[in-house]
C-alpha cells in the first residue's frame, strides 16, 4: 500500500513574475497623445478642429438599455458627425461601442461592438467613407461615471467617435 | 531537486514535470470494517461536522501553520466546525498514542485530527496525520508526505483533501488555484491583470504586467494553460492562451475582427469563442493544434459565452436571438439548438458543470443579478445567491462549489466568494485588491 503524487506545478511561476515586470515597461502610451493637439490645434471655434467636432457637433450618442437603436437624438448627433466628417475628409476616425455596468462582462462585450457597428452603419448610409471609420469595442470596462443609480447608467450606454489624433473618450 | 520514483507509476504526464516531489504512504493501520465517519451533504439538509484539528506536532511553528490552514480549509468549506482549541479535552494527544475518546465524546466531536512534522536528513519535511472516528473510537484513515519544506501549504491542502474526501465521499477541492482579473486604479481606465493564488486566498502571483486590459480568464481543465482576452486600448479585442508554466502566450485563430468569450473542451485541445462579424456574434471552435476553424452558429444574434459538456458531446451558451440574453444547449456540431431557460427576467455566462449533473448561470431578473444552477435539459432551477451585481460563475473541479465575483452598489469594486451547489454555504475568499472573473484550476494532484 504505497503510492506516489508529484508536485509539479507553482514554482515556475516565480520566473513567470519576472518577465511580467519587465513587460510592464511597454505600458500604455498611445492615449496620451492629449487633447490640445491634433490637426485642429486651436480652440473649440476653429472650425474643422477635433474641439469644433467634439465640443460643437457632439462626439457621442446615447443608448437605451439594452437596445442598440439609434433614437432620434442619436440620429440628429450622427446627421451632423456626417456633414462635419464629409466636409473635414482628412480625419479618419474610430467608433467605440461602450455599455453599462449593469450586464455581464462577455455579452455587453458584444453588445456594444453592435452600437459601434450601429454607428458605423448609420454613418456609412450618409455618404461617410467606409474606409474612414473603425470601431471598437470597450464593452463595460470604462465608464464615463462610476454608477451609484440608474439615472447616471445612461451616460455609459454610449458609442463615441474619436478623430484620429484627439483625446479619446 | 531530487525526484523519487514509487511505485505504482506516476499518474500522468503533467508529474515528468516535477520540481519537487511528494510521496504519500499510507499509515499501516486496517481499516474499521463499519466506519461511519460521515456526512451526506446531498439533500442540503445537513449540520457541519463537528471537528478537532490538533496542533501537529514538531518542526517549530511550522506544525502550527500547517494545523492553521488544514482548520481554515475544512472550515471554509462549510461542512465542517472546527472546534475551538480552548475546549479540547486534552491538550495534545501525543501522534502514536490513541485520543482520549470518552473525553472528546463530551464534547460532541465526531472527529479528530492529529499529526506530526518532523525533517528528514536532507532537509526534506515530512508530514504525518491521522484521522480519527470519536464515535467507534477507531482510527478512519492514516497518511504521511514527504516534501520541501517550501511546500508545506500543499502538504496541508493534500492532508484536507483526504479528510474531505474521506467525510463527505466529495473529491476535495483544497489543492487547487484560482486564477482572477485583479483589478485597481479608477473605474473608467482599470488596470487589469491576471493573478494566480491558492484556493484560499494565499500565494497571490501576477500573470500578465497590466500592459493591456485582460478578462474572461479560463482555465483548461486538462493543462496549466489560460485562455482569456486581452485587450489594448483602441484595439480589437482577442483571445489569447497563456502557458502558466512556461509563460508563452498566443492568440488563438487570426480574425479581423474581436474574439471573446473564450472555453477550453474537457480534452484542453480546442477552444469555443465568439466572433463579433458586425453586429452580430457567433460561436467558433477552434482546435488549438490543427488550428481548424469551425463555424457553430450563424443566426444573426449576439451568441456568446459557450461552455462544453464534460463528455464534450454538446454546449451551452447565451444567445439573444429570442430578444433577450437566455440559455441554449446544442450538439458539439453546432446542430440541434434549444432554449433551456424559461423563468423571468434574462440569462448568461452558462458554465457546465465538471460533473455534468448542473449548468451554473447568472441571472438579470427585477434589477438584481444573481447566480444559479440549473440541470442541463432547463429543469430544477434553484438560485443560489442573490443581490446587487453577482456575476461569472466558475466551478470547483469537483462540481460542488461556484466561485463567483461580487459587486456592491456605487463605487466599491468587486469581490471573489464561493457558494456550494445546496447554498447553504457562502464564503468569501480574500484578494488583495478589486477582482473579478475567478476561474478555478484542475485539482493539482490530480485526485
Amino acid at each position: 500500500m504505497f503510492a506516489s503524487i508529484s508536485l509539479t506545478r507553482g514554482l515556475r511561476i516565480a520566473a513567470l513574475f519576472a518577465l511580467g515586470l519587465t513587460l510592464a515597461a511597454c505600458a500604455r502610451g498611445a492615449e496620451d497623445i492629449a487633447g490640445a493637439g491634433g490637426f485642429g490645434a486651436g480652440g473649440a471655434g476653429t472650425p474643422g478642429s477635433t474641439q469644433d467636432f467634439t465640443v460643437n457637433i457632439g462626439d457621442r450618442v446615447f443608448f437605451d438599455t439594452d437596445s442598440t437603436d439609434l433614437n432620434s437624438s442619436a440620429i440628429a448627433t450622427l446627421n451632423q458627425q456626417a456633414e462635419w466628417l464629409k466636409r473635414y475628409p482628412r480625419y479618419s476616425f474610430l467608433i467605440e461601442g461602450h455599455a453599462d455596468e449593469r450586464g455581464t462582462r462577455e455579452y455587453n462585450f458584444s453588445l456594444a461592438a453592435r452600437r459601434a457597428q450601429a454607428v458605423r452603419d448609420y454613418l456609412a448610409s450618409r455618404g461617410v467613407d467606409n474606409n474612414r471609420m473603425r470601431v471598437v469595442s470597450y464593452g463595460k470596462e470604462r465608464p464615463v461615471v462610476a454608477c451609484p443609480e440608474p439615472g447616471c447608467w445612461a451616460q455609459n450606454r454610449r458609442a463615441v467617435t474619436v478623430l484620429d489624433g484627439s483625446a479619446g473618450s | 531537486m531530487n525526484r523519487i520514483h514509487l511505485n505504482p507509476p506516476l499518474r500522468d504526464a503533467r508529474a515528468l514535470l516535477a520540481l519537487a516531489c511528494l510521496a504519500l504512504a499510507a499509515l499501516l493501520v486496517p481499516r474499521p470494517a463499519a466506519a461511519e465517519l460521515v456526512i451526506d451533504v446531498r439533500g442540503g439538509q445537513f449540520a457541519p461536522m463537528p471537528i478537532a484539528v490538533v496542533d501537529f506536532s514538531g518542526d517549530g511553528n511550522l506544525g502550527m501553520e500547517i494545523t492553521r490552514v488544514i482548520s481554515s480549509n475544512l472550515r471554509r468549506s462549510g461542512y465542517f466546525n472546527t472546534l475551538d482549541p480552548n475546549r479540547f479535552p486534552e491538550r495534545s494527544p501525543a501522534f502514536d498514542s490513541t485520543p482520549q475518546f470518552d473525553a472528546w465524546r463530551a464534547t460532541d466531536t465526531q472527529a479528530i485530527v492529529t499529526g506530526r512534522v518532523t525533517r528528514e536528513s536532507g532537509g526534506r519535511l515530512r508530514a504525518e496525520f491521522r484521522l480519527w472516528d470519536v464515535t467507534s473510537g477507531s482510527q478512519t484513515i492514516g497518511q504521511q508526505y514527504f516534501t520541501e519544506p517550501a511546500n508545506w501549504r500543499r502538504i496541508a491542502h493534500i492532508i484536507s483533501d483526504a479528510i474531505y474526501t474521506e467525510i463527505t465521499g466529495i473529491p476535495g477541492f483544497f489543492d487547487t488555484r484560482i486564477v482572477f482579473v485583479d483589478e485597481t486604479g479608477p473605474r473608467d481606465d482599470r488596470r487589469k491583470r491576471l493573478a494566480i493564488m491558492d484556493q484560499d486566498g494565499a500565494n497571490v502571483r501576477y500573470l500578465t504586467p497590466g500592459d493591456n486590459a485582460v478578462v474572461t480568464p479560463r482555465f483548461s481543465p486538462r493543462n496549466q494553460e489560460i485562455a482569456f482576452m486581452a485587450q489594448s486600448r483602441g484595439e480589437q479585442p482577442r483571445v489569447q492562451v497563456l502557458n502558466i508554466e512556461t509563460g508563452a502566450r498566443q492568440a488563438v485563430g487570426n480574425f479581423p475582427d474581436m474574439t471573446s468569450s473564450p472555453r477550453f473542451s474537457p480534452d484542453g485541445r480546442a477552444i469555443l469563442m465568439a466572433l463579433q462579424q458586425g453586429g452580430n456574434a457567433n460561436l467558433y471552435k477552434i482546435d488549438l493544434h490543427s488550428r481548424t476553424t469551425t463555424r457553430l452558429t450563424s443566426t444573426g444574434a449576439i451568441d456568446t459565452s459557450p461552455s462544453f459538456s464534460p463528455d464534450g458531446d454538446r454546449i451551452v451558451f447565451e444567445s439573444d436571438r429570442g430578444g433577450r440574453q437566455q440559455l441554449y444547449v446544442m450538439n458539439a456540431d453546432g446542430s440541434g439548438a434549444e432554449r433551456i431557460s424559461f423563468g423571468e427576467g434574462s440569462y448568461s455566462q452558462p458554465v457546465w458543470s465538471p460533473r455534468g449533473d448542473l449548468i451554473a448561470f447568472t441571472k438579470m431578473s427585477g434589477g438584481r443579478f444573481s447566480i444559479g444552477v440549473m440541470r442541463p435539459d432547463g429543469s430544477g432551477e434553484r438560485i443560489l445567491t442573490e443581490g446587487y451585481h453577482n456575476e461569472s460563475p466558475a466551478w470547483a473541479p469537483n462540481g460542488q462549489y461556484i466561485v463567483f465575483f461580487r459587486e456592491p452598489q456605487g463605487e466599491g469594486g468587486g469581490r471573489l466568494y464561493m457558494v456550494d451547489i445546496t447554498g447553504r454555504v457562502e464564503t468569501a475568499i480574500p484578494t488583495p485588491n478589486d477582482a473579478s472573473d475567478p476561474t478555478w484550476s484542475p485539482s493539482l494532484s490530480g485526485s
